[in-house]
């Protein structure tokens, strides 16, 4: 065996290099592109998509007034197809207090707990969800944009250090599936590039909506990795990199998915 | 309160064959599941639809366990006159969900 056949044997049992580089702008993917025929269709009819039926609950949370201070959202925000276009798209975002980025339902929790002197909303619960489909309902089909702010940087970097960190008892980095083998199957189903455009969005697997939060979960305990807590600062950060790795695709939520 | 989504051709010409779809909120718990303590979680699901076309029942259906949560139901019509579509669900633990829906036929 010559030398170079040696070399590219092992490089077949290695695998290929270890450093992936990220998916080109103009070959991104939305998970919508990957989804059947049908379900795309669920999608886009705004009376078959369950995601909707969030999107009434959060129409009506937003002007019920709530808290100590019984206020409702609108009676800061106003009307929300006006005040709340294009918001969620722009998120997570630098909050000053907090001194780093929050997601949606967090600033949804802050002005709660800050300005209707409310109990926030639980993780996941269903007011939550409501709340922020119909925030993001507002942005459907504008480019996700975040913002170009030196102050998020750090953080940017930390989500992208996690993306590519090999973790759990597979070894496996967020990296290896949705940057070098999207389009492939996994246990029958596609791999798809993992662009967070739709969240929070209506899984037909789950039966419900779900923030993104709870698919980072998902796929950390696939991985056999810890996952971690919901709000916690990781999750956070993991989220920022992909908004901004989906930066200029358009926004879908309430998305659905299989 | 359950939300529903229906949509019907909010206009139509006499004799046309016409879609309705229905979706509703509900969690469809089929009984079957334990819940983390492992005690079984009971049942709680719609079991019945029917539909009513100025009065008149032009669909029914049942709902079993097997169905997913937030049915959605899809059927099809002819358009015979202007009136009203009554939709109801009805189910476990008394469950009860109407809407109405306004049809004009030309």
């Amino acid at each position: 065996m010559t030398r170079c056949a040696a070399l590219v044997l092992v490089t077949a049992l290695l695998g290929p290099p270890a450093l992936a580089a990220e998916i080109p702008l103009t070959e991104r993917k939305s998970g919508y592109d990957f989804m059947s025929r049908e379900t795309r269709a669920m999608q886009d009819d705004e009376t078959a998509n369950p995601g909707m039926l969030w999107v009434l609950d959060g129409e009506a949370l937003w002007t019920r007034k709530d808290g100590a201070a019984a206020q409702s959202c609108a009676d800061c925000h106003g009307d929300a197809r006006t005040s709340m276009k294009g918001v969620a798209a722009r998120y997570p975002a630098f909050d000053a207090v907090r001194g780093r980025p929050i997601d949606l339902e967090q600033r949804i929790n802050i002005c709660r707990a800050d300005k209707q002197r409310a109990t926030p909303f639980a993780p996941e619960s269903k007011d939550l969800l409501a709340l922020a489909a119909f925030v993001g309902r507002q942005s459907r089909g504008m480019p996700v944009e975040i913002a170009d702010d030196e102050r998020i940087k750090p953080f940017l970097q930390a989500g992208r250090d996690m993306f590519h960190q090999r973790q759990g008892q597979l070894n496996l980095s967020c990296a290896q599936c949705h940057d070098d083998n999207w389009g492939q199957k996994l246990a029958g189903a596609p791999i798809p590039q993992g662009q967070a455009t739709g969240y929070p969005l209506y899984r037909l697997e789950w039966q419900t909506l779900g923030s993104l939060q709870r698919r980072l979960r998902n796929c950390l305990f696939g991985m056999r990795a810890i996952s971690y807590p919901f709000g916690a600062p990781e999750n956070v950060d993991l989220e920022l990199y992909l908004m901004w790795r989906a930066r200029g695709m358009p926004f879908e939520a309430p998305a659905v998915r299989p | 309160m359950a939300r529903a989504l229906i949509n019907v051709p909010p206009k139509s010409k006499r004799g046309d064959v016409i879609e309705i779809k229905t979706l509703i909120s509900h969690v469809m718990e089929t009984g079957f599941r334990p819940d983390p303590t492992g005690k079984p979680i009971p049942r709680d699901i719609i079991t019945d639809f029917v539909c009513k076309y100025n009065g008149e029942e032009i669909f029914r259906a049942e709902l079993f366990p097997a169905i997913g949560a937030n049915p959605f139901i899809s059927f099809f019509t002819v358009a015979t006159a202007s009136g009203t579509l009554a939709f109801e669900w009805a189910g476990d633990n008394g469950f009860v969900a109407t809407e109405s829906v306004d049809i004009t036929v030309e």
